[in-house]
């Protein structure tokens, strides 16, 4: 988990009350998760997307975003999730991480929330480590639970594995 | 920084490099006032600029360089002290160059040591010598500042006569057939040559200097546009309304000729990257207390800046190599029975989508039996394995990461950067590297790597459903096979391979290398047939699309470690396509690659290659039954259009082809091209001039020892061959040309040398020399060719057995007679025949081919008189003989 990385929450947390977060939320699996609005560069359908043979299970693929050529990652998979059975249109989060571009592909893309920081709250202890690892805490909303992800630790891991 | 400075820093880099290597001929040949002049020039140049512009230190040390060089002039003798001492001037000079250029001033410190060494230097022969000396070098150095203020004035008169006198004086140029036999070195200085010429004859050739991010954002823009431009024809491909096909025929027209200039832009002569070398080498004989003389050629030999900067480090370090381990100490050679200077010698040349670069020298060679000691030492491979690999395969280890046999490490290798490292590099930019080694007689590395990164054409292959971009470089041949058919899939021990022309061809299934598949015996399919480096493989896939230009994107870091994939890239339809790397293919597919049966594959090829020459060509069938063959290097491309756009002027076929009109000729008398339906072209072309052949079918490409008989009564057939066990008519494309283009031959074209036996073609087309080489085989002669003066007389000094020479006249870099009277001027060529190639017929010219001696003018065309004419100069050889 990437403890040493203060992610622009950290910072804006610190800064008062007054300083309210926005949020995309996405959902996987029935889980409602949260990607910080500014590491978000956009959200479109993945259509037509190269599967990459040898590759680590987390990539879905390559997309041909407007000419760009962006790397597709599963986020079902690296929460260890069973793929979805369903294949209906499938929605991605545009993210960048050192200079290159990536879509997280999400089963749904929702609204977006404005959330005060200091109502973070730490993981529950006895969360799934994999799970801790991509967390950043949990905002606790009227009817369910916001699993805050960290967008970096999301696009963080080993790729060697695979080979 | 202001410009004017940031101008004077990249001159003044530039004239440095060119003193360098002008110094190191000059130490040579001590008696060359040319190359004095020029270094004298240079410097001088140098020393107003910084005068011009402030810089007290710079202009002080050139100013003592140039008086010890004006010692030279007036005769003292040139000793290797003092030329290393100008050496450390220059060096001193490039490190207070680079201050500058971090900080915009002169870095503060002192120069004295290096200026009384040069005044001492400089004095002494003073007293030994009629004191003739321009400046008064005693004074110089504690004066220094005031000195060049004031002795400015003065001292201007006389050097600025010194200059007119230099420029008077035949220039390198001139006197480069003499000195390039003597020492080919000089050629990678053509290129500044050109440019200091060009300043005195007041900007012939005009040129700007453009910022590389400039041209790197015009290429990015190109490359999008490429894409673009693409997915326009993909769509246009399915649409079909025609009302828009025109314009976007131009479009792609205009894409394609702008994707070309651009990609010009960025070309730099290899000669770039060889400036420092006669320098290094120079310090390294010194240091190693080894004799040896660096040769290279093809230093104008064009390739992608970016391709340039990647490729100059593994250079220098290999020819460092080569001189440290290779070339032995002048005792051990003599004690060998050689001659106790050893040579390296770089060469470079352009060979289909690559360029070539070899590294050889004529030194002890590798040693194969410390290598299998270490490499069993090491672990890579057990010791029975060891034994049992041949040397080839031996001699692979030194690519392996730390692998050193130095049995010391001296100051020249053993560095930390290994061969591995210039493996790494070079396959970095899709490179490949060879090596081949004799005991004793010496090694050679063979670099090829392509003319670009960017863009590169490309076949798109499908395995399973997914579809793959192979790069056309890597690709040799397709090959259909289906069970049961004459290319059927066989299998040893359940390993596919292929009977190909004799020849069992080990076959990777694409499928099972990306495990896109479990079938373990797929049959079907398309083989695509690939090298790399000296190995030969068929990769298997499912269907073949088209070749496509691609722009080559770069992995995510995600998937950089699969070592399959060398990039990505965006098909005209949109789609992302993965782009396999051949090399890593080979890698893949396992240390059997390195050591199993492809080698032993390979080993055999370079054998059957090293027996005979063989020539690959493009078989095709136009006009009766026979079969008909070109040389394939001979053909730009080959395409199918549609008969309706032929266009026909005055009854001559011509169609639009890439923005030009090209005109059509008939491959034989009883072929009529057609007005409908689709028509096969061969399109061969020069460099602006294009000619289509109308064929009925293109039938395959194949590679065989061309063995060609005469026909004595067809002049549109060099003449007849068995290819594949077939009677085949070679056609001889220089019939044709007549027909259609007398432009053809505006551009200059030199042709060789031919001797009895052995005859030295010079020509500047390519073309050309690929059309006479079969004729001149056909009738007997051994040939060799150049494409230039300077090439041809590199041959000729290289040793290079020549018996006869035949020249075009007017040749790309110098006059065919010029060449020729540099030889006439050499004892050792002054008597060689020289047949000369007439595009015109000019009493002038006749006249000056008699006073040199030409014994043959022939018009360029006519390959029977030049036969005839050699024949009757073979038969005059041997009465005298």
């Amino acid at each position: 988990m990437s403890i040493s990385q203060p992610t622009n929450n950290d910072v804006t947390r610190t800064k008062g009350f007054a300083e309210m977060i926005e949020y995309v939320t996405v959902t996987v699996d029935g889980q409602l998760l949260g990607l910080a609005i500014d590491r978000v560069h956009d959200v479109f359908v993945a259509s037509e997307m190269t599967s990459v043979p040898l590759a680590s299970s987390e990539i879905a693929g390559l997309l041909n975003l407007r000419g760009r050529v962006v790397t597709a990652i599963s986020l079902r998979r690296r929460l260890h999730l069973a793929d979805r059975e369903a294949s209906g249109r499938r929605m991605a989060v545009g993210l960048e991480h050192s200079g290159e571009a990536y879509g997280l592909l999400v089963d749904e893309v929702g609204e977006v929330l404005k959330l005060n920081p200091e109502a973070l709250q730490p993981n529950p202890v006895h969360m799934d480590p994999r799970w801790a690892g991509l967390s950043q805490g949990v905002h606790q909303l009227q009817d369910r639970l916001l699993i805050i992800l960290d967008v970096d630790a999301v696009l963080q891991f080993d790729t060697q594995l695979a080979a | 920084m202001d410009d004017l400075l940031r101008e004077f820093l990249t001159e003044t880099a530039e004239h440095l490099d060119t003193v360098d290597v002008e110094l190191v001929r000059f130490e040579q040949d001590p008696n060359n006032k040319a190359i004095l002049s020029n270094i004298f020039r240079l410097v001088h140049t140098i020393k107003g600029t910084c005068g011009f512009l402030g810089l007290p230190r710079l202009e002080a040390l050139a100013h003592a360089a140039e008086t010890l060089m004006g010692k030279f002039r007036d005769g003292m003798p040139v000793t290797t002290p003092a030329v290393s001492l100008i050496l450390a001037t220059l060096d001193r000079i490039k490190d207070i160059l680079n201050e500058l250029e971090k900080h915009s001033v002169e870095p503060n410190g002192s120069d004295h040591d290096l200026i009384e060494a040069l005044e001492r230097m400089a004095a002494t022969e003073v007293h030994t010598e009629a004191s003739t000396a321009i400046a008064p070098a005693s004074s110089v150095g504690s004066l220094t500042y005031q000195v060049l203020e004031r002795a400015l004035l003065p001292g201007e008169v006389p050097l600025d006569e010194l200059e007119r006198a230099f420029r008077e004086t035949p220039g390198p140029e001139a006197t480069k057939p003499e000195s390039a036999i003597v020492m080919p070195v000089e050629s990678g200085t053509a290129p500044v040559s050109a440019e200091e010429a060009a300043e005195a004859v007041s900007a012939k050739v005009q040129t700007i200097r453009v910022n590389v991010d400039t041209l790197e954002h015009l290429m990015t823009m190109v490359s999008e546009l490429v894409l673009t431009r693409n997915q326009l024809l993909e769509i246009s491909r399915r649409v079909e309304d025609n009302s828009y096909k025109v314009p976007l025929q131009r479009l792609s027209h205009v894409t394609a000729e702008l994707q070309e200039g651009v990609m010009r832009t960025r070309m730099q002569p290899i000669g770039n990257a060889w400036q420092k070398l006669p320098r290094v080498i120079r310090d390294l004989s010194a240091e190693l207390s080894k004799k040896i003389e660096l040769v290279m050629q093809g230093a104008d030999t064009e390739l992608d800046r970016q391709v340039l900067e990647v490729i100059k480090d593994p250079l220098t370090h290999m020819v460092r190599n080569s001189a440290d381990h290779g070339i032995e100490s002048p005792l051990e050679r003599k004690a060998a029975g050689k001659s106790e200077r050893g040579t390296i010698r770089l060469n470079a040349y352009h060979e289909g989508g690559t360029i070539t670069i070899e590294i050889a020298d004529d030194g002890r060679g590798l040693n194969f039996a410390a290598i299998r000691r270490k490499a069993a030492e090491r672990g890579i491979a057990s010791e029975a394995e060891v034994e049992r690999m041949s040397d080839a395969q031996v001699a692979k280890f030194i690519f392996h990461p730390g692998f050193s046999t130095a049995a010391a490490i001296t100051s020249v290798s053993g560095r930390g950067v290994g061969m591995d490292v210039v493996k790494t590099n070079i396959e970095l930019i899709g490179g490949t590297v060879d090596i081949r080694s004799e005991t004793g007689r010496g090694t050679t590395f063979t670099i090829k790597i392509p003319l670009t990164l960017a863009i590169v054409a490309a076949l798109i292959v499908a395995s399973k459903d997914h579809r793959y971009a192979i790069p056309q470089v890597a690709v040799l041949e397709l090959v259909r096979v289906t069970p049961g058919s004459e290319h059927a899939i066989e299998r040893i021990n359940g390993t596919p391979v292929l009977r190909l022309r004799d020849r069992l061809l080990p076959i990777i299934p694409l499928s099972k290398v990306l495990s896109t598949s479990s079938e373990e015996d797929v049959n079907e399919g398309f083989v695509v047939v690939t090298q790399v480096g000296r190995q030969r493989f068929g990769i298997l896939v499912d269907g073949v699309f088209h070749t496509e230009e691609i722009v080559v994107k770069p992995m995510s870091s995600k998937l950089r470690h699969i070592q399959l994939f060398s990039g990505n890239t965006i098909l005209g339809d949109g789609a992302v396509v993965l782009i396999i790397d051949p090399n890593g293919l080979a890698r893949m597919v396992g240390s059997g690659t390195e050591d199993g049966q492809m080698q032993s594959d390979a080993a055999l090829e370079q054998s059957s290659v090293e027996n005979e020459e063989t020539t690959t060509l493009l078989v095709f069938r136009g006009g009766g039954e026979s079969l008909k063959a070109v040389p394939l290097s001979l053909v730009t491309r080959l395409e199918e259009i549609d008969a309706s756009t032929i266009e026909w002027l005055g009854g001559r076929p011509l169609v639009q082809y890439r923005g030009r009109l090209m005109p059509l000729v008939a491959s034989d008398e009883e072929l009529e091209i057609k007005r409908e339906g689709m028509q096969a072209l061969v399109v061969f072309s020069d460099s602006d001039f294009a000619m289509g052949l109308a064929v009925d079918e293109i039938v395959d490409i194949v590679e065989d020892k061309l063995d060609i008989e005469l026909v004595a009564d067809r002049s549109d057939l060099v003449g007849s061959a068995v290819i594949r066990g077939r009677a085949t008519e070679v056609v001889n494309i220089a019939h044709y040309l007549p027909l259609v283009a007398e432009s053809w031959m505006r551009s200059g074209q030199p042709v060789g040398m031919a001797s009895s036996r052995s005859v030295l073609l010079v020509d500047g087309s390519a073309f050309f020399r690929d059309m006479l080489t079969p004729v001149l085989k056909a009738a007997g002669y051994k040939v060799h060719s150049a494409g230039s003066a300077a090439e041809a007389l590199g041959l000729l000094s290289s040793g290079t057995g020549i018996d006869v020479l035949i020249t075009e006249l007017d040749l790309p870099d110098r006059s065919g007679f010029e060449l020729i009277a540099s030889l006439r001027s050499s004892t050792r060529y002054a008597q060689l025949p020289v047949i000369g190639l007439t595009v015109r017929h000019d009493p002038r010219q006749v006249a000056q081919a008699h006073k040199l001696q030409v014994t043959e003018l022939v018009a360029k065309f006519d390959r029977r008189g030049l036969i005839a004419a050699l024949a009757e100069l073979h038969g005059s050889l041997e009465e005298a003989a």
